[in-house]
């Protein structure tokens, strides 16, 4: 068979084309869609990180932990044995609350960090992301407000978009989230007659900003929400990677009530495990327990299982040492590049553990607007803006060391250096000043759309 | 025409374009299984020539876009290796993919287009781009397009509606590329002509009818279903159509093309202006062709096989 002459065109015998098509929209449910849905679009930026996957490109973009350090033979045994010893147990339904074995030991990691609890407290979740959907999903109406910092969590504002919530930033500094600011726009909520959800705050070694929150300031943190009846959403899954001395305690060591936690295993140990967990006040785990077995009937057994007899049975402190060297080096050997390699007109913060740098551009620069000259210069980051509610963000990226080598980390840095100074050469060129944070119409694409997929290295 | 025993469908490469491709290649490759051919997706990396080599196949589809896939650069090397592609060859391509370039051979063969200037960054460094700029407006008026001299999918394109949104949109368009492509802005009805030839000359399949429902028809606009409303055909005159069809044929064979093309043109007063050619048209599932392809009762992986023994009869 082959193809039929069309019916029209030029070249039709008759030159007459048939009637008109009706209207076609391509997607046959798009009038049926949640309101929820209107920012879930295509984005020019996601199309950019496809091919910062390529190996050409160095990506200083993703958030992958470097998992070829695990000693994959030592698990590959573990969980053959665990398979062959536990399988009917593991392989099958499990509670919705989670593996109350694990629940245990997650009790003990979190002792690490000074924090006092029982399992039952705990809810573990297909990581620390469930945990987050569940909270919010119990607490926020569409339209309700939830305080971030300024940056924050790309994954938080996208959930947060998908309830519809408005999020309200507060600004951080070196020494993270400003008590001033954070209590002016709780007053300034309160004399609109708003009132916030919660508080949701990344503590230690921030993503993106790379800072962590001052221990002076950790006691006013918590002091300004009690006073303000302000839940703390406390998200803290970099907490044992820090590059000095003990773990930061968390701000959940020091206050039992009006804070829930959030924890995970996927920088600990593996993060394609899925399991992370929600150690919240005791009314509060009953609606994240029903909220969870009426989303997911219950976490993984079989992943459960896993991090459990690792817990139980692995050298699990040590691994965790052995990340932090590999991600102090990489963190050193990024900070050293953008020292020798960067203008002067920029700054960034100094992570003292965790995976990323909060860099500051130039007056002016743009870093949406230059990713495309970065990756065709083979080089890929994540633009501020993805980590804004609101639109700001415009002037910064996020530059993460967990995944590539030293080397390469030092490579990225320097195309990133030629890639600026064109940019701050065709900026002079055209003269453009784009207008100032906080006056800029909100983001075109959700966040979300403006930062890569969990599978980016 | 030829036996196909085995084909290849080249998609991804490292064009901004990328992501489209796959989706492109995905789908040509899915088409074409189910009508029984074999069809195999391969990237554009440092493992396809030493592949291609080893295990010749009957002949290529190539559903890259952006540079490399479009500007001729690929076309040239499978020429070398003696590999039959489906589609343009590449001196075409090379004059097609440059929009400035084929705005001049269309309007030599008697096609309207859009009055327009390209321009190197180094230009308006050298001059100063503010009296450059004025020099634009004067001359082509406002509203202006500005889009990058080579590339697709909307990537770096913006609308200009006031003066003052032009340096901005300049930036926006040298950051996907050296030479920027501002056009005065033609309102009218936005279609898209393919153009497929099987053997017995250049087709025009009906005209698609682009109405992006907020906005401009970006990259968001393109690759969301819902987001734009397509009219297959288009809601024009028969005298529209036609004229419509006669500018995409024109195009066709003015830039030498081959195989496939699909032009984009703006209806406006009964005339058809130019504005550009794709000598790899997407085949994602919000793609024109594919649309227009199925208005006419054509079946895709049918045309792609069509095609493609079409190219491997010409090895």
């Amino acid at each position: 068979m082959s193809v039929p002459t069309p019916a029209t065109g030029g070249s039709s015998p008759t030159g007459v084309p048939p009637a008109a098509g009706s209207a076609n929209r391509l997607d046959p449910y798009v009038d049926r869609y949640a309101a929820r849905t209107r920012g879930m679009t295509a984005s020019e930026i996601r199309a950019l990180f496809a091919v910062a996957s390529r190996p050409e490109v160095v990506s200083l973009a993703g958030g992958m932990p470097y998992l070829a350090a695990l000693p994959m033979n030592a698990i590959a045994d573990m969980i053959g044995e665990l398979t062959a010893r536990t399988g009917v147990t593991a392989l099958q339904y499990g509670s919705g609350q989670g593996n109350p074995v694990l629940r245990e030991a997650i009790c003990q990691v979190m002792a690490l960090e000074g924090i006092q609890a029982g399992p039952d407290d705990v809810v573990v979740t297909v990581g620390s992301q469930q945990a987050l959907d569940l909270v919010t999903r119990i607490f926020c109406d569409p339209g309700d407000v939830v305080l971030a910092e300024a940056p924050s969590y790309v994954g938080a504002l996208g959930t947060f978009a998908s309830y519809q919530v408005d999020v309200v930033h507060v600004p951080l500094d070196d020494d993270g989230l400003v008590p001033g600011a954070l209590q002016e726009a709780i007053d300034r909520l309160a004399r609109e007659g708003r009132r916030a959800k919660f508080l949701y705050t990344v503590p230690n070694y921030h993503n993106p900003a790379g800072v962590s929150l001052a221990l002076e300031r950790r006691r006013e943190i918590s002091r300004i929400c009690q006073a303000a009846n302000l839940l703390i959403l406390e998200d803290n899954p970099y907490g044992l990677l820090g590059f000095d001395g003990d773990p930061l305690p968390a701000l959940r060591a020091e206050q039992e009530d009006g804070i829930i936690y959030l924890g995970s295993f996927s920088k600990t140990f593996a993060s394609g495990l899925r399991v992370g967990w929600a150690l919240a006040p005791r009314g509060v785990k009953e609606k994240l327990v029903l909220a969870a077995e009426a989303s997911v009937l219950c976490p993984p057994s079989y992943t459960q299982a896993i991090v459990a007899e690792y817990l139980a049975t692995q050298p699990w402190q040590q691994q965790i040492k052995v990340y932090r060297e590999i991600y102090r080096e990489r963190r050193d050997a990024m900070l050293s590049s953008l020292e020798q390699l960067l203008p002067a007109t920029c700054t960034w913060t100094k992570p003292t553990g965790g995976f990323y740098v909060w860099a500051t551009l130039p007056e002016g620069v743009d870093a949406k607007a230059m990713l495309p000259r970065a990756v065709q210069a083979r080089v890929a980051y994540v633009p501020g803006i993805a980590f804004y509610a609101d639109g700001g963000g415009a002037g910064h990226m996020r530059l993460s060391y967990c995944y590539p080598d030293p080397d390469r980390i030092h490579e990225g840095v320097r195309r990133l250096a030629g890639v600026l100074e064109e940019e701050m050469e065709l900026l002079e060129t055209f003269g453009v000043q784009p207008p100032p944070a906080g006056l800029m119409p909100g983001p075109a694409q959700p966040t979300s759309a403006s930062a890569p997929g969990p599978d980016l290295s | 025409m030829s036996d196909l025993d085995r084909v290849l469908v080249l998609a991804g490469g490292l064009s901004y374009e990328r992501e489209v491709s796959l989706h492109s290649g995905r789908r040509v490759v899915d088409a074409l299984r189910t009508i029984g051919v074999e069809a195999e997706l391969a990237d554009v990396d440092p493992g396809l020539l030493p592949a291609l080599t080893a295990d010749p196949p009957s002949a290529i589809f190539i559903a890259l876009h952006g540079a490399t896939g479009e500007d001729g650069a690929i076309r040239d090397v499978l020429d070398l290796m003696g590999l039959p592609y489906v589609g343009s060859d590449a001196a075409a391509c090379r004059l097609a993919f440059d929009k400035p370039s084929a705005k001049a051979a269309v309007r030599a063969a008697g096609l309207l287009t859009p009055g327009s200037v390209a321009l190197p960054h180094a230009t308006f460094r050298e001059l100063g781009a503010s009296v450059v700029l004025d020099r634009i407006v004067e001359r082509l008026g406002l509203p202006l397009m500005v889009k990058p001299a080579r590339g697709g999918s909307a990537l770096g394109a913006g609308v200009v509606r006031t003066r003052e949104e032009l340096p901005s949109a300049m930036v926006g368009c040298f950051s996907y590329g050296e030479v920027a492509l501002v056009e005065a802005f033609v309102t009218g009805v936005e279609v898209a002509v393919s153009v497929i030839d099987t053997g017995s000359g250049p087709v025009a399949l009906p005209a698609t009818e682009i109405t992006p429902l907020e906005g401009a028809f970006d990259y968001a606009a393109r690759y969301t279903a819902g987001m734009t409303e397509y009219h297959c055909p288009a809601r024009l005159t028969p005298e529209e159509a036609s004229a419509a069809a006669d500018a995409a044929l024109t195009a066709h064979r003015a830039l030498g093309l081959r195989d496939l093309s699909r032009t984009d043109l703006i209806v406006a007063d009964g005339v058809a202006h130019f504005l550009e050619v794709n000598v790899s048209p997407g085949m994602t599932e919000t793609s024109l062709l594919p649309l227009s392809a199925d208005a006419a009762d054509i079946d895709l992986g049918t045309l792609c096989r069509d095609l493609l023994q079409q190219a491997a009869g010409r090895a």
